[in-house]
């Protein structure tokens, strides 16, 4: 019947749907990322796609020097790029958040471009392989596909660190200073919390976050210096649907996004890198805001 | 009556000219101006970029620096993989900084319209980076020349192979493009000549696809005893990548890398890469010749080995050069009517001769990736498993429909 209906057998749209997942995870992680540096900070971080790319490298020169795995990387790498982030944003964006978002967007953007010819000057382009960790290694057969456990793994751990976050910023004290810092931040330092300390954790948490993406991507793409040029544009696609600055927005949005993208896929390959601009175009003509943004 | 003296007129204006070039040996803007034209930050960098300007470099000062008396230049820039990026900096070299030949430009839709151009505008283009073989067909020039390999070639090798071994129905993963149409058609000509059939296609957006999961999804499911990716550089890599993650080959399927660089292999690694079938125009490992222009070219690159294409950009690049000397002029039509006199015989190819299409026709091998364990040092990835000659390797000229054929 479905397969009458769609001219497509069930299996391969279960397994489309599968892997518009995984990516719809990769979206997510970075778009929340994304999203979370412009709620609080007012800033586009451009340099988002640069960071993941960075997040990939520092995994793979762990293991190259000191013969760290993909485990703790997982761990040290957000946190080394986390702290990377923190003294660009110290050095270089504090001075810019009394100016038009313009600024900062440039600032990123050629921060990124930057970032990216070091690490292509270094290393080319083609790429460097990362074995994906022993214990995820080979397939489970799903009957519809064949599902590789890595794959699965990625779903599940952006899904947690997703939750996470959201939980973090909406239901925790510290998420809640965060937001009334972005409210109101006078009020906020004369309550004796320490706001531009505060904007500099945000940063590097979102900072973070892209690193982990980049971590996760490892072993499925290769460590390459194009890697986060890429992904930046449509994750910024997937933000502006979202709505800028919603955290949970972003989320949702990212792994609709994704699906949505597996599914064109199937039906019109050719098309699947601009689908989700054709969304965009659409939401921000009817919606503006954004499908969970809060009109302005 | 009077046509006949217009002919004779015209006769002797030719000869004087032709005599005046021999004797004053032209070479317009007293300099010989070479331009690499290619990716240098995308995904083709690798297999061409700045290797190939290198390679070009190479071929000017062995040639001694100064052809006719005059200087040799060679200057280079990144076209992006756009042809409009392309098409601007190449009627800029020619129009303002007086280029006289164009080499590499790898990306068929780029070559292309660079074809186009120095057709328009009398310029030489030796194609070395990109595929197409278009370029020697509906769209040849005569002041342009293809080099290294091109679709058919490729298809020609790994296509009739794989249908021999028994792999006789194909499922092709196309990067949506020129070059990716070309190869798609030429590989599935290829089968169905061995006797084999193509049973789909699914062509993925060019540039900046990185995840072909879907895609090889579509191939499995299509229950192809073989998977043909016409695709490139880094494209391939992931895909080969990606299908050893979804158990393409372990499913009994097998995948067919129809254009893959020696660059793609040391970036997969053997482990991944192993077993793979590749076509190619020529390896650092051949023998003695190979290793040592191999050796000069890796001291200047960081050790790493050269791909087809940067060895093709020298070897094209020193016969445009020893072109010139023997035509006494750097006049475009001029010298490539004297390229394909002049056979070629260099580390590159032996007794390769250029086509009256443009095409240069040369020796191409059949290579398996050796296993992990069989590789003795790095870059070592080969093992020959046939030489295609000349003949058989490159379409027939009649078979090209290139208008210059008569």
């Amino acid at each position: 019947m479905i397969q009458e209906l769609l001219g497509i057998p069930p299996q391969v749209l279960f397994g489309q749907l599968m892997l518009g997942l995984i990516n719809g995870a990769f979206y997510a992680i970075l778009s929340l990322g994304l999203a979370l540096i412009f709620g609080m900070l007012n800033i586009i971080n451009f340099t988002h796609g640069a960071l993941y790319m960075m997040g990939a490298f520092t995994a793979y020169l762990l293991l190259l020097y000191a013969g760290i795995g993909y485990w703790p990387a997982l761990i040290l790498s957000p946190l080394i790029v986390g702290v990377f982030g923190m003294i660009i944003e110290r050095l270089m964006l504090k001075p810019l958040y009394k100016l038009d978002h313009l600024y900062g967007l440039l600032l990123t953007f050629g921060l990124a471009l930057i970032l990216e010819g070091v690490f292509r000057e270094r290393y080319g382009v083609s790429g460097i392989p990362y074995a994906v960790p022993a214990e995820l290694q080979g397939a489970w057969n799903l009957g519809f596909m064949v599902l590789p456990i890595y794959r699965g793994w990625v779903v599940i751990a952006s899904l947690v660190v997703c939750i996470a976050t959201w939980l973090l910023i909406e239901k925790t004290k510290l998420g809640s200073y965060l937001r009334a810092a972005t409210e109101n931040p006078q009020l906020v330092q004369a309550f004796g919390i320490n706001v531009p300390a505060m904007i500099t954790l945000t940063y590097g948490l979102g900072v973070a976050l892209a690193a982990f993406a980049g971590v996760l991507a490892a072993p499925i793409y290769s460590v390459n210096p194009l890697m986060g040029s890429n992904l930046i544009i449509i994750v910024f696609a997937v933000v502006v649907i979202g709505g800028m600055g919603s955290i949970l927005g972003s989320v949702v949005t990212g792994f609709m996004l994704g699906l949505l993208e597996g599914l064109t896929k199937v039906f019109y390959p050719e098309a699947s890198s601009t689908v989700i601009f054709v969304v965009m175009a659409i939401v921000l003509l009817l919606k503006p805001a954004g499908l969970f943004g809060r009109a302005a | 009556m009077k046509s006949m003296k217009l002919m004779a007129a015209a006769a002797i204006c030719a000869l004087a000219v032709s005599l005046g070039g021999a004797q004053a040996q032209q070479v317009s803007g007293d300099v010989v101006k070479i331009g690499v034209l290619n990716d240098q930050s995308g995904i083709y960098a690798d297999l061409a970029g700045q290797g190939s300007f290198s390679a070009a470099q190479m071929a000017a000062e062995d040639f001694g620096g100064k052809v006719l008396g005059k200087p040799i230049q060679v200057i280079t820039a990144d076209h992006q993989n756009k042809p409009d990026v392309a098409s601007n900096i190449a009627n800029q070299w020619i129009d303002t900084e007086n280029v006289d030949m164009i080499t590499d430009v790898p990306t068929s839709s780029v070559a292309l319209a660079i074809q186009e151009i120095t057709k328009n505008k009398n310029r030489v283009h030796i194609n070395s980076g990109a595929a197409s073989s278009d370029l020697t067909g509906k769209a040849c020039s005569p002041t342009g020349v293809h080099w290294t390999y091109d679709t058919y070639a490729l298809a020609n090798g790994t296509g009739a192979t794989l249908v021999k071994e028994g792999g006789d129905s194909w499922y092709f993963i196309t990067a949506d493009y020129a070059f990716g149409h070309a190869l798609e058609r030429d590989t599935g000509e290829a089968v169905k000549k061995a006797g084999g059939k193509v049973v789909g296609a699914v062509r993925h957006p060019f540039p900046g696809t990185t995840d072909f999961s879907s895609f090889l999804l579509q191939a499995q499911g299509s229950g192809a005893k073989v998977v043909g990716i016409a695709n490139a550089g880094l494209d391939t890599v992931n895909t080969i990548k990606q299908a050893g993650e979804f158990g393409i080959v372990a499913g009994g399927q097998r995948v067919a890398g129809l254009l893959v660089f020696l660059s793609d292999v040391h970036s997969l690694g053997l482990k991944i890469a192993q077993g793979l079938v590749i076509t190619t125009g020529w390896y650092w490992d051949l023998n003695d010749d190979t290793r040592a222009f191999a050796k000069k070219w890796a001291a200047k690159n960081g050790g790493r080995m050269p791909t087809m294409v940067q060895a093709g950009v020298y070897s094209g690049t020193m016969h445009y050069l020893k072109a010139i000397d023997a035509a006494k002029t750097d006049e475009a039509k001029a010298v490539v009517a004297k390229m394909k006199e002049m056979p070629v015989n260099d580390f590159f190819a032996k007794n390769g001769k250029v086509r009256e299409d443009g095409r240069m026709v040369h020796d191409m091998y059949l290579v398996q990736v050796k296993k992990p364990e069989e590789s003795k040092a790095a870059y070592d990835y080969y093992k020959i498993l046939q030489t295609i000659p000349a003949e058989q390797a490159f379409r027939p000229v009649k078979d090209g429909a290139c208008p210059l054929v008569k």
